[in-house]
């Protein structure tokens, strides 16, 4: 065990009767940290393909389905991290607040004086001996616009936002499908380095259901 | 790998893995142990440093992300006129407990003010969150930050 493990466990006992927030400052560990004695085999969790959606007759009810179906990964914590419903990321699968505590800003790369560069790379950065195993990162790694946020919204509401320019950086649904099913900081989600559940399915896959759900309208869920 | 780094104005040949991490060849290679190691892992900001000015955390840095950036350590960070008043401040409003955390906390407040010559609390706050203090010197922090940017704006201090 590193010196590290063993300090992190003096820490935990010796906090064991302190506040979450103290044992969240020290640690900065949800549930999203992976335990270091887990095999390291990724947990996949798949995606129905588009045809299997070929069965929805009516045209609204089967657009509603993939979107439904896709929103598997809009919902994520790899994606909702960074659209949280303020200018601070959550971090983890349990989406707790950032640590150390972030205000992203207007920008969405951090205040001035701590940006988000100042720990994230253009890549993944391992990290040895520790719980954690890997700090994320890519080119550009920033929050979502604050007219993005997602965390809070429902289905429909995350839907409808992706659908309004005024609320999704002007863009055609054209745009929308090409940012989502090709951007490399979306991509970032299927690759999002060691101790780190990727997202559902793959973004090809992906991609094919947001376009199947445009192709039919793009419907929103309640 | 043979990497040149240039450190506090003075150029370093290091023969060191390109992912060991900017704090261990600072301290370990290169010997300037002024910045700290506190967790390893980008959330205590004990390894703080600047990287062209740009406060970083160096246990996550791997060194062959660095290159011909300008590294600036605690031991040189004095020479800059922020740098000088923020430690200055430090002196006089007693800032220090223990010390171990206190070179990454001059670094990023030093940072700050490079940027913001005059942060508000909320300023100080969103930037200072990062750095961890044992000690519980917080307090004290954002008044001698306040205290720095007073004296950088009226040329007193130095
Ligand atoms: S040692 Fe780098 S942030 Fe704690
Ligand atoms: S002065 Fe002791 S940890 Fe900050």
């Amino acid at each position: 065990m590193s010196f590290l493990n063993r300090l992190i466990e003096v820490v935990v006992v010796s906090m064991a009767t302190g506040t979450v927030v103290a044992g969240t400052i020290l640690l900065g560990l949800g549930v999203g940290a992976a335990d270091p004695t887990a095999p390291q085999a990724a947990v996949t969790r798949p995606l129905k393909s588009v045809a299997e959606f070929s069965s929805i007759a009516e045209t609204g009810a089967r657009s509603r389905a993939l979107f439904t179906e896709a929103a598997k990964v809009i919902t994520d914590p790899r994606c909702m991290n960074c659209h949280p419903a303020n200018r601070t990321p959550t971090q983890g699968d349990d989406m707790h607040t950032h640590v150390p505590f972030i205000d992203a800003g207007a920008s969405g790369i951090g205040e001035r004086g701590v940006v988000c560069t100042s720990c994230h790379r253009s890549e993944n950065t391992p990290l040895a001996g520790s719980r954690l195993r890997s700090i994320p990162g890519a080119t550009p790694w920033l929050l979502a616009p604050a007219s993005m946020s997602w965390q809070g919204l429902t289905l429909g509401g995350i839907c409808r936002q992706l659908k309004d320019p005024a609320r999704n950086g002007d863009r055609t649904m054209a745009e929308i499908l090409q940012h989502l099913a090709t951007d490399h900081l979306v991509g970032w989600a299927w690759h999002p380095g060691e101790g780190r559940r990727p997202a559902p399915g793959t973004q090809r896959e992906f991609g094919a259901l947001v376009a199947a759900w445009i192709d039919t309208g793009a419907e929103c869920p309640e | 790998m043979s990497f040149t780094l240039n450190v506090n104005g003075t150029t370093h040949a290091v023969e060191v893995d390109g992912d060991t991490p900017l704090l261990w060849v600072l301290r370990d290679v290169i010997g300037l142990t002024g910045t700290k190691f506190g967790c390893g892992i980008a959330m205590c900001g004990a390894c703080t440093v600047h990287l062209d000015g740009m406060a970083v955390r160096a246990c996550v840095t791997p060194v062959e992300t660095v290159g011909t950036a300008a590294v600036t350590t605690i031991e040189a960070i004095g020479a800059t006129d922020e740098g000088a008043r923020v430690q200055k401040a430090w002196l006089d409003e007693e800032v220090v407990q223990c010390g171990y955390c206190q070179s990454g906390q001059i670094m990023s407040a030093a940072a700050l003010l490079a940027v913001n010559p005059s942060p508000s609390d909320a300023d100080i706050d969103a930037v200072m969150a990062g750095n961890i203090c044992r000690c519980g010197t917080y307090p004290r922090i954002p008044a001698a930050i306040k205290q720095a940017a007073t004296e950088l704006a009226s040329g007193e201090g130095r």
